[in-house]
């Protein structure tokens, strides 16, 4: 504080020209700073662009916070209030609240990533605009703000205060609707700040300052808010608590007795001399509304949440039900069908490019390595046919149908069959290098890590196996293990039809933990940020976190669910037997869209540069926009 | 080809032992840079994989009554057949102000080791190695469950924090309840607390109400707000982590968090100059900041 007062501009300025980033930079390794679009006391925001949106440009807002706190606990602790208030906004899902897309910290600043509102601020407005506003204008943004405040108050296990409700917390975006910008994830960042004084002097009730806050300090800021929108009367630069001293009308007479009457309510000293409730506080200005007339200029905004309207870039109609996965690789994209043929469509239009027909069905995902593609079918062979020409290169016969989808990995191609061996094939020549006998059919994916290769049969085995094809260890699960597994940080993930996922030690096969659905599954777990996300014949999509297997969040289907689901960016796509391809948000479980086909989705999606490629049992392959 | 022949030999045979190719070159005494090098290289790989653990302990010099315990056992198991290395440490920290704080957290370290060791006897100590059937998460889940049951008959009106850690191989599964804690460091000098105390103060900070400063001086800090042998029944928080090669486990009782920063305690740790002298002198540092509390901890390291 002392070395401030001695020198304040210069620790300002050094501030400003070390503290902000310039444009260019690559934060986290995908967002490129533009340029600076605010400045607060914790740090700038900036508008940059993601990167992971190669072909669009893509915005966002980025919220810069400096952590300034010496000591690393207390550091910690900031980061830790920082990130749980991240994750709590990341679960409101309101059109007048941004979205989060994101969040991490690098060294002593955390980043927050949200949605870029293409707009101004009303303490903006208010400095570019002459005269007062119209009326109905500010009515109009008033009833939108009681709508998105009663959705905060109105949130589950406990409401949420916004405690900070004044002008230039709300913008304006392009269609004239609001959007409720800080929500106070930087607090935690301000330095010096004893105890609970939080909230803007002029726009916070008395009893805020005493540290407390409830719902009707929001009402109270929101009548501020609108008192000064009407009055031009900033608040910060009155005595505090003096709004009775100066009736909106007395400074604008323009303005109606009834709006007046409504925002001297909400402006009561006792905060049980106000409305009780926000929505009573809307209903109050929807009635004064009416009875002006104002309303019938300017309708309120129902909160809009995107609903059906997804329709497909293209489709494909193929012979007969489509059950696996497709594969993209290089402009096309690849899959079986049960009517015995491999489709090669092209993956931007969907127009058709050749295909091979098998004397099997095909229900499994192909493989693709150096121009072939591999894929096993029920007349009991691996195929190996040319990407480009779909011209057979070598055949491999089992003595049984394949339904297992092969795995690349050393020059090798490992895949299961119904012949109940494990199948190690040499990818230039198609011969056998070796087969392991598991005595029972093998249905899943393989999956090759460090020098071992996991997979589960029909007997309930689990098995890891090195490149000699010999036995490291093996596990035995209570029934079939249909479901590939997914191996991360020496962990082993897989389901059972007994209902468990297991995680197993990859280099031990020692059971770590295993967690129970409702009923059997022969859904692939699929890992990522730390989250298992799975599903099973129970209905439900479920996300556990990986190192307690607590479960985070679960989503029901109206049907089973037998395909896994596929994370994309912040979106996790999964088909159901219901028909429907679903497209959540994968931190919270939170439904964004879904797709309705006219047949049972059992195979995974592919997620491949913006498109999600889905086939149905209704014989068609969808490509949908992620 | 030879690439692909060298590839097909990795994938189907046993490696061949690499021939040095310097068969021109006359045998030279090793320069001194060489030998470091070489020596560096050798000491990080250790055979047979295996567990080392040491631990201290001290009543501290303001209570009279050691009301701490700990269990410490590493099992290595080498030859024809092996296990991987399994290891069990237990730290429990009895509640002040209750009547038989010790006997609560003895009993604690003494049933959940048992508990652990009945459920491995077979896989370790039959030649069959026969495997365990639950997973290590239930049977800790179950340990302290029985810990719990076990406290409220021999200690009733007592409690006690436990912190179990579980090595099985390079998967470290904890059971936590209480504000004893565990910390991982690793090799690039991070420590991170990988236990989440259960604690007034603890709970105050992470609703926003105080600030780790705040806590830090608390007069409330040591109110728990869970702990074994309080309430009628159990959530104990259970977690599995990688153990990170070449880095340390340290569980301690608050004797020792509460009163020793992390930084310093991970520079008592570096500068050794054994480990087993390392976690003394840890012991040493809460003493000499008055060791306001009984003080125990144990720290653990992955060689292989």
């Amino acid at each position: 504080m002392e070395t401030k007062h001695i020198d304040g501009s210069v620790g300002i300025e050094k501030r400003t020209t070390t503290g902000q980033l310039a444009s260019g930079t690559n934060l986290g390794n995908r967002y490129v700073v533009q340029e600076v679009i605010g400045v607060g006391g914790m740090g700038s925001v900036y508008r940059a662009r993601d990167l992971h949106f190669p072909n669009v440009v893509k915005l966002v807002a980025v919220k810069e916070m400096i952590n300034q706190a010496p000591d690393p606990l207390v550091r910690q602790t900031i980061v830790q209030n920082f990130e749980r208030e991240a994750n709590i906004l990341a679960t409101l899902s309101h059109p007048s609240i941004p979205r989060i897309y994101d969040y991490f910290t690098l060294e002593n600043r955390s980043y927050l990533v949200l949605e870029f509102i293409n707009g101004k601020d009303l303490e903006t407005v208010l400095a570019q605009s002459e005269g007062f506003l119209p009326e109905e204008q500010v009515l109009a943004w008033g009833i939108e703000l009681c709508d998105v405040i009663a959705f905060l108050h109105g949130h589950k296990p406990d409401p949420i205060i916004f405690r900070d409700m004044k002008p230039s917390n709300v913008m304006i975006n392009q269609h004239n609707h609001i959007i409720l910008v800080d929500f106070g994830i930087a607090k935690s960042f301000q330095v010096g700040q004893k105890g609970t004084m939080i909230g803007t002097e002029g726009y916070s009730p008395p009893e805020q300052y005493r540290g407390e806050a409830n719902t009707q300090a929001d009402i109270y800021a929101l009548g501020a808010t609108m008192h000064h929108l009407l009055t031009r009367r900033d608040p910060r630069l009155e005595a505090p608590f003096s709004f009775a001293e100066r009736p909106v009308r007395k400074i604008n007479p323009n303005v109606s007795i009834e709006i007046e009457a409504v925002i001297n309510t909400a402006l009561q000293y006792n905060a049980s001399d106000r409305f009780k409730r926000i929505e009573d506080f809307k209903s109050a200005l929807m009635s004064a509304g009416k009875k002006t007339g104002m309303l019938q200029h300017v309708a309120p905004v129902a909160p809009v949440i995107q609903a059906g309207g997804i329709k497909p870039i293209w489709t494909f109609q193929c012979e007969d039900e489509i059950r696996g996965s497709s594969m993209v690789y290089n402009g096309a994209v690849y899959t079986g069908c049960y009517d015995n043929n491999l489709y090669a469509l092209n993956a931007a239009t969907g127009e058709f490019i050749w295909k091979y027909a098998a004397e099997g069905g095909i229900v499994s995902r192909p493989a693709a390595y150096e121009d072939i593609v591999y894929f096993g079918s029920e007349d009991h062979r691996v195929h190996a046919v040319s990407a480009r020409s779909g011209k057979v290169a070598w055949m491999y016969y089992t003595d049984d149908r394949v339904r297992s989808s092969p795995r690349v990995a050393e020059g090798h191609l490992f895949i299961g069959s119904d012949d109940k061996f494990l199948h190690a094939i040499n990818l230039t020549t198609g011969r056998r290098a070796w087969t392991f006998d598991t005595g029972a059919e093998i249905r899943g994916t393989p999956f090759v890590i460090n020098d071992l290769v996991f997979f589960g049969n029909e007997a309930g085995d689990f098995f890891a196996l090195n490149f000699h094809g010999q036995i490291k260890w093996r596990y035995k699960a209570k029934r079939n293990i249909t479901s590939s597994p997914w191996v991360q940080d020496n962990v082993a993930y897989f389901n059972s039809m007994d209902g468990y996922m297991y995680a197993l030690d990859a280099r031990t096969g020692f059971l770590l933990w295993r967690f129970r659905m409702d009923k059997p599954s022969i859904v692939s777990p699929i890992v990522n940020d730390g989250i298992i996300f799975t599903g099973s014949a129970d209905g439900y999509i479920y996300a556990v976190e990986a190192k307690s297997a607590k479960e985070i969040w679960r989503y029901k289907t109206e049907h089973q669910v037998n395909g896994s689901p596929v994370i994309y960016r912040d979106a996790l796509y999964c088909g159901s037997v219901d028909g429907n391809l679903y497209c959540l948000e994968y931190r919270t479980g939170r439904l964004r869209w879904k797709f309705a086909t006219k047949g049972p989705i059992t195979a995974a999606p592919l997620a491949y540069d913006d498109i999600i490629y889905v086939g149905s049992h209704d014989h068609y392959i969808y490509a949908l926009l992620a | 080809m030879l690439k692909f022949f060298d590839k097909l030999r990795s994938l189907f045979n046993k490696k061949e032992p690499e021939k040095p190719a310097l068969d021109n070159i006359v045998t030279a005494p090793l320069s001194d840079a060489q030998l470091q090098s070489i020596k560096a290289l050798s000491a990080h790989r250790y055979e047979p994989m295996q567990l080392i653990a040491t631990s201290a302990q001290s009543v501290g010099r303001q209570r009279e009554l050691n009301e701490d315990s700990l269990f410490c056992l590493s099992t290595t198991i080498a030859g024809n057949t092996s296990n991987p290395p399994f290891g069990l440490y237990i730290i429990a920290d009895g509640m002040g102000g209750h009547q038989y704080g010790e006997i609560a957290s003895n009993t604690a370290i003494r049933v959940i080791a048992g508990y652990v060791l009945k459920k491995f006897h077979d896989s370790l100590f039959s030649l069959t190695g026969t495997p365990v059937e639950e997973s290590l998460q239930e049977i800790l889940q179950a340990a302290t469950s029985e810990a719990q049951k076990a406290v409220l008959h021999e200690a009733p009106g007592s409690g006690t924090t436990v912190t179990a850690a579980l090595i099985v191989g390079q998967q470290l599964t904890i059971a936590h309840v209480g504000d004893s804690r565990a910390y991982l460091i690793y090799n690039d000098q991070r420590m991170e607390a990988i236990t989440r105390d259960h604690s007034l103060v603890r709970r105050l900070e992470e609703l926003g109400q105080i600030t780790a400063a705040e806590a830090a001086v608390h007069p409330q800090r040591n109110v728990l707000y869970r702990a074994l042998g309080q309430g009628e029944t159990l959530e104990s928080d259970i977690t599995t982590t990688p153990f990170p090669v070449g880095g340390y486990l340290l569980i301690c009782t608050d004797g020792l968090w509460g009163v020793v920063s992390d930084n310093e305690l991970r520079r008592i740790l570096n500068e050794g100059p054994t480990m087993q002298r390392a976690c003394q002198n840890m012991i040493a540092a809460a003493n000499a900041a008055g060791g306001p509390d009984n003080i125990s901890a144990v720290l653990v390291q992955l060689l292989g």
